[in-house]
Formats: C-alpha cells, sequence, structure tokens
C-alpha cells in the first residue's frame, strides 16, 4: 500500500513538473535557449491565480486566465531580451536569463512581498483501498489539467500552421526562412507559448503546494533534468521521465528519508548522463 | 564640457556634505543617543524585517514621548539609522562595518533573523559595539563567547520544548512517541536539537526523524511514515513554507495525530490563509498579547497590541513585539551605566534583570535571555470558522485549556 501511495504521490507530481519541462524543451529546441527564468515565470503564473483567489475568484480559474496573461509577458520578455540573444551560443542565453530570472525575483517580491502564500481550492481528498491511500483531490486536478494542456500542445503542433511553423523552424531555421517562414514570429510564439505553459503550472502549484518570490529556481532545475534525461523534442520521454523522477524521488523520500531526496534525483541524473555517454562512445566513429 | 564638470563638482561636494554631517550625527551627539541597525526591507526575510523595524519605531517614539533616556544628569532620545540589508549576510556584515567605522555608531540594535545576527555579530564583536538583538534565536549565537551580543529572546532550542513536556504529562509522566520533520537550516536545527534533549529527559522515543531539504514544498512521504506509525507527537518546523505546507498536507491527508506542534504560525498567519484547516495546531510563540508581564512604558501586551495596531494598522506579531522590548534594555542598561563608555554599557547590559511588557529579561553568560519561558498557543476556531490563537501552555498563562488529543479528520 506504501508503494502504492509512494508511486500514486510521484506520478501526480511528475506530471506537473512534466509540463513545466514541455515548455522548457519546447523553446530549448526551437531556439536553442535554456530558460533559467523557467521557475519564475512559473511562480509569476502561480501569483496571478493567488490574487485571483484573493478577490474571490476560485483559484481553479487560473488556469485558463493565467496562461493567457502568462503568453503576453513572454512575447514582451522575447522582444526585449531574447531575440537579441537567440542566435548566439548558449552561454549567452544562459546569462541573459539568469538576469531576467533574478530581475522578476525581485519584482515579484518588491509587488507581492515576502510571504509564502497559497490558494485553497477547496477540493477534498480521495480515499482509496479502504482509506489507506489518500489522494489530495487538487494533485489530482493538477495532473488532469497538465496532461488535457499537453495532449492540447501536440494537436496544436501537429495540426496548425503556426506548430507546423514551429517544428519546421526548430529542425532546420535556415530552411524554414527561404521557405518564407516568418522565424521571428514563431521565435516569439514559442516563447510565449512556454511562458503560458509555465503559467498553467504555476496557477496548479498555487492550489497544490506554496508559492513564494524565491522558490522558482527548484522548478528550472527540475524541468532541466527532465529534459535533459528525456531528450529535446520527445514528448513521450518527457512525460515518461517526469514521472519517472517523481516516483523516484518520492521512494528515496520514503526509503532513504527526505534528507536525501534531492541527492539521490542528483544521483541519478549523473547516472544517466554516464550511462548516455557510455551509449554514445560506442556508437562513436573517429576519423584517422 | 564645462557643464558636465560642474555637475560633477556639485555632486561630489554634495556627497562630501552628506558625509561629514552623516559622521557628526552619529554616536552620542547633543541630546541624542544614536544605534545603528542593518535591517532586511527588501529580499526574502523583508516581511519579518518590517516587523521588526515597526517594532523598533514604535519603541523609539514611545521612550521619546515619556522624557527619553537619563544620564549623568541630562536627558537623550533615540535615534535609529537604518540600512537595508537585503536580506544577505554578507552585505549585514558589510552594513555593520560601514555603520561602525563610517557613520561611528556606538550601539548597535540586531537585524532580522539568525542568519543574519550571525553575520553581524563578529563585527560588533571586533569592534566592542555593544549589541542587543531581538531576532536571532540560533543557539550558535550564545555558544560562540560573545561579550557584546545580548538577545532579548528564548533561544532556538526551547522553541518546542514545552509542547515535548506537556505531551509527557498529558501521557500521565510516561514517555512519548515523536515523529518530526525540521528544514536544514541553523534555525531548525536547533529547535530539533532542543527536541533531542527533551525527549532524552523524559525517555520519549523519535520515531521519525526527518530533515527537509530548503528548497521542498511537499512532505507527503514524511506523512505517509506518521500516517503507518501512528506517533503521539507530530513536530515540524521549516519556517513559514514548512507550517503552511504541513497544515495543507496534514488536511489533505487526512493524518490524525494526537498533537501537532510547530514554529512560524504567526507569521506563516495560519489561520488565515488556512482557516479551519489550521485549527489544534500548537504554535510555538516568543510573545502573545495575552501574557500580563508589564512595563512603564507599554503597559502590557494588550495595550501594547492595540497601540501598535493604531500605528501600523495590523495585530503585531511577535517579531515586533521582541524588537520593542530590545530599547527598552538599551534604555535601562544606559541609565543603570549611567555613561556612554562602550565598557560600560555592555557591563550595565550583562546585569540587566527587569520586566517589559514582553516578559523578564536578564541575560546568561551567553548573551541569550534565561528568564523568559516560550508559550505554546493553539489555533481554536468556533463554529462560525474564525480563528483565534489562544496561549495554553505554560499552565501559568493559560488562556484557554488545551484541546487533547486532537480529534480525528473523520470526527470534524
Amino acid at each position: 500500500m506504501i508503494a502504492l501511495q509512494a508511486s500514486l504521490d510521484g506520478i501526480l507530481l511528475g506530471i506537473l513538473f512534466a509540463l513545466i519541462a514541455y515548455g522548457m524543451a519546447l523553446q530549448w529546441g526551437v531556439m536553442n535557449i535554456i530558460n533559467i527564468a523557467q521557475g519564475d515565470l512559473v511562480i509569476l503564473g502561480g501569483y496571478i491565480a493567488y490574487f485571483m483567489y484573493l478577490s474571490g475568484i476560485h483559484p481553479a480559474w487560473g488556469v485558463i486566465v493565467s496562461p493567457i496573461i502568462m503568453y503576453f509577458v513572454g512575447i514582451g520578455i522575447y522582444k526585449l531580451v531574447i531575440n537579441k540573444v537567440v542566435d548566439r551560443d548558449l552561454f549567452i542565453s544562459i546569462l541573459a536569463t539568469f538576469g531576467i530570472s533574478i530581475l522578476f525575483m525581485q519584482l515579484m517580491n518588491f509587488a507581492f512581498g515576502a510571504d509564502v502564500v497559497l490558494a485553497n481550492s477547496g477540493y477534498g481528498t480521495t480515499m482509496l483501498f479502504d482509506n489507506s491511500v489518500v489522494l489530495p483531490n487538487s494533485k489530482i486536478f493538477s495532473a488532469f489539467i497538465s496532461i488535457i494542456f499537453a495532449i492540447g500542445l501536440v494537436i496544436y503542433m501537429k495540426k496548425s500552421k503556426l506548430g507546423r511553423a514551429i517544428r519546421a523552424t526548430a529542425q532546420n531555421a535556415r530552411a524554414a526562412k527561404i521557405l518564407g517562414v516568418d522565424t521571428e514570429k514563431v521565435y516569439a510564439a514559442t516563447f510565449g507559448i512556454n511562458a503560458a505553459l509555465c503559467g498553467v503550472a504555476g496557477a496548479l502549484i498555487s492550489i497544490t503546494f506554496t508559492i513564494h518570490p524565491y522558490m522558482g529556481l527548484p522548478y528550472t532545475i527540475r524541468s532541466f533534468m527532465i529534459v535533459i534525461v528525456a531528450g529535446l523534442g520527445n514528448l513521450p520521454g518527457v512525460a515518461m521521465s517526469g514521472m519517472g523522477l517523481g516516483m523516484f524521488e518520492e521512494f528515496a523520500d520514503y526509503i532513504l528519508g527526505t534528507e536525501f531526496r534531492i541527492g539521490s534525483v542528483f544521483l541519478l541524473l549523473v547516472l544517466i548522463l554516464v550511462y548516455r555517454r557510455f551509449k554514445l562512445s560506442k556508437k562513436r566513429e573517429y576519423l584517422k | 564640457m564645462k557643464i558636465k564638470n560642474i555637475i560633477i563638482t556639485f555632486v561630489s561636494a554634495i556627497a562630501l556634505l552628506l558625509s561629514t554631517s552623516a559622521v557628526s550625527f552619529a554616536k552620542v551627539v547633543g541630546d541624542k543617543i544614536v544605534l545603528g541597525a542593518a535591517i532586511s526591507l527588501t529580499g526574502k526575510y523583508s516581511s519579518n524585517g518590517v516587523h521588526t523595524q515597526n517594532g523598533y519605531n514604535m519603541a523609539v517614539d514611545r521612550i521619546n514621548e515619556m522624557g527619553g533616556v537619563k544620564v549623568g544628569g541630562k536627558t537623550y532620545k533615540f535615534e535609529i539609522i537604518y540600512y537595508d540589508d537585503e536580506s544577505n549576510p554578507k552585505r549585514a556584515a558589510q552594513l555593520a562595518e560601514r555603520l561602525i567605522s563610517q557613520d561611528k555608531v556606538e550601539f548597535m540594535l540586531g537585524p532580522y533573523s539568525s542568519g543574519l545576527t550571525k553575520a553581524i555579530a563578529p563585527v560588533t564583536e571586533k569592534y566592542g559595539v555593544p549589541m542587543v538583538e531581538a531576532n536571532g534565536a540560533s543557539r550558535s549565537l550564545f555558544t560562540k563567547g560573545y561579550k557584546y551580543l545580548f538577545a532579548v529572546l528564548a533561544p532556538a532550542n526551547l522553541y518546542l520544548d514545552v509542547a515535548i513536556r506537556t505531551a509527557v504529562e498529558l501521557n500521565g509522566g510516561k514517555g512519548v512517541r515523536i515523529a518530526q520533520a525540521f528544514e536544514q537550516d541553523a534555525f531548525s536545527q536547533d529547535v530539533r536539537l532542543g527536541i533531542l534533549d527533551a525527549a532524552k529527559e523524559t525517555g520519549s522515543e523519535i520515531i521519525i526523524d526527518d530533515k527537509l531539504p530548503k528548497e521542498l514544498n511537499d512532505m507527503a512521504a514524511t506523512l505517509v511514515k506518521v500516517k503507518q506509525m501512528k506517533p503521539d507527537v507530530l513536530v515540524v518546523s521549516g519556517h513559514t513554507k514548512g507550517a503552511l505546507t504541513a497544515i495543507r498536507q496534514i488536511a489533505e491527508m487526512k493524518v490524525d495525530v494526537p498533537m501537532l506542534a510547530m514554529t512560524h504560525c504567526d507569521a506563516a498567519k495560519l489561520s488565515k490563509q488556512h482557516g479551519k484547516n489550521s485549527q489544534y495546531a500548537l504554535c510555538a510563540s516568543q510573545w502573545h498579547k495575552t501574557l500580563t508581564y508589564k512595563d512603564d512604558f507599554f503597559k502590557d501586551g494588550m495595550t501594547y497590541a492595540a497601540d501598535f495596531q493604531k500605528l501600523f494598522d495590523y495585530d503585531p506579531p511577535y517579531q515586533s513585539a521582541e524588537s520593542s522590548a530590545a530599547l527598552l534594555v538599551f534604555k535601562d542598561a544606559f541609565e543603570r551605566a549611567n555613561s556612554f563608555d562602550q565598557k560600560k554599557v555592555r557591563d550595565a547590559l550583562a546585569a540587566t534583570n527587569m520586566q517589559t511588557f514582553y516578559g523578564n529579561i536578564k541575560f546568561a553568560e551567553g548573551g541569550q535571555n534565561v528568564d523568559k519561558p516560550m508559550v505554546l498557543f493553539q489555533v481554536m476556531c468556533d463554529s462560525a470558522g474564525k480563528c483565534e490563537n489562544k496561549v495554553v501552555a505554560p499552565l501559568k498563562w493559560a488562556s484557554a485549556e488545551l484541546i487533547h488529543p486532537i480529534p480525528k479528520w473523520s470526527d470534524r
């Protein structure tokens, strides 16, 4: 039963992380930018839901309002900063987004205060197997919404014109440009979509966990790891590695103790990277 | 080019003027005693930093209004130079240097949080500047042999000591089974050491001992263990985030535990953010307005709370009360020393033995206040869902009876 509880907790948590990671993978793949400010966008999205909650609107509506606002925030960031670093090397983009991250943290702290806040959904709890497995409905709701958004995005990417343009740009920006794709627009839209995904995730996090202006970095790191494990442009991989990491975390927490939770996740990351290198080096051929 | 030169000269002249005037009004000049303080006005501690500053300011105004400080037959007024330390220990230490060596401040008030106090204490100690601090409770502050550091608050290891002792008492003097989860920072780990001591003395057993990482806001795994092992007491300390997360997940996972003891409940505005779900939680507090300590300046806790409410439009958290108390201690020490000599003031501080609205104050060798026990309050809600914090232990100050054990979720 405990194994089941830990697995379910981990899976629900992992799905939420996977949504954030998906956004990161998308814009990493398309624009070759590692967005350190990813987590801060999530937190900002969370504050939007929180303020809706404060003004008497149910925070679940944040799932719709937050991505709309965040989409424009994303476009704004792109126009101000990202479009100047998009063709430069990875290091420049990391520095730029790191700067955005610090700026966002301070601005949120300035605007919303340093208190830890949360939005209460009042969703109650689901008990399974004679009360031995307990699942907060807010977590189930989060996972459900995350899946809907992920599926929606996949379909959008496949069917819509912009989606095709984004995929074309990801494959070969130059070729796409020659064939008439306005890559500038594609980049802006990609960053906007990523920010909107962060907005959804943020709203869900304000319902399930807590938010605070300085809490963004863990989400960046987690999504970074998920993307590294899954690889770019591999959505099922992102979902699987998100859930896998979530489960692994919960089990590590339960078996080894909470203090080893993050450590064991990093250990796993190292193992995966070493394994990948090992596999790659087997394939590598040298010209002599 | 000429205009630029003129502007530069003008600006530097003003800067020079400002810097010299800063020196001239610092330390004890005319009828003013100037105290220095680095406070977190921005950054992650800014809410509590503001509580601290409000407490200081309120006490300064009150003492000045009521005749100021009498030294050598002359009356002096308090004044405080504030700098914003941005919640950053390095910055706090720099600012302490600056206050002492540039602004020539001879007496300091503490910053907010144990971490920042730890950063500043070596500096004040180096220059022999007496510092009365009100917001650094970490035990390690008091074991370093600092001679110029005085804290009006009880050290961190005593925060939840009362809870364990109360649980043992309710268990007929027999030891209890404790589950605990603490964040891995200096303060929370000190609280943990206090629990370990209390457990040892009372013959209690610690069955779950989790350490929560700083960035974590999910403690589901710990709670699964709690559900399974059914301890008598669950202790959680992880600042406001820990308190909020614990209540949220305990309510969501319907974890039944006879006693739940925490820190940082009022900073987290538990009862406001969680309403009825926070009911029955026991919270450690340095102070509560219903305590019956008295002094001449603020009268008692209730009056202090009412006056504070009038000035700042919110109920004073204990961080404000203890900060106000720090100035009462300084005033008392100056008058007893009857001098502004730093050594004499330091000795007078060390000999402090007084009562303030906030509690009795008497410093041990290490500088911690040993004459003021912690109090425990319990969140109690009426049927309309309005929640209030009521002191339940120690019995001497209790304004309500402890509800124990906590009713099961299925019966609520």
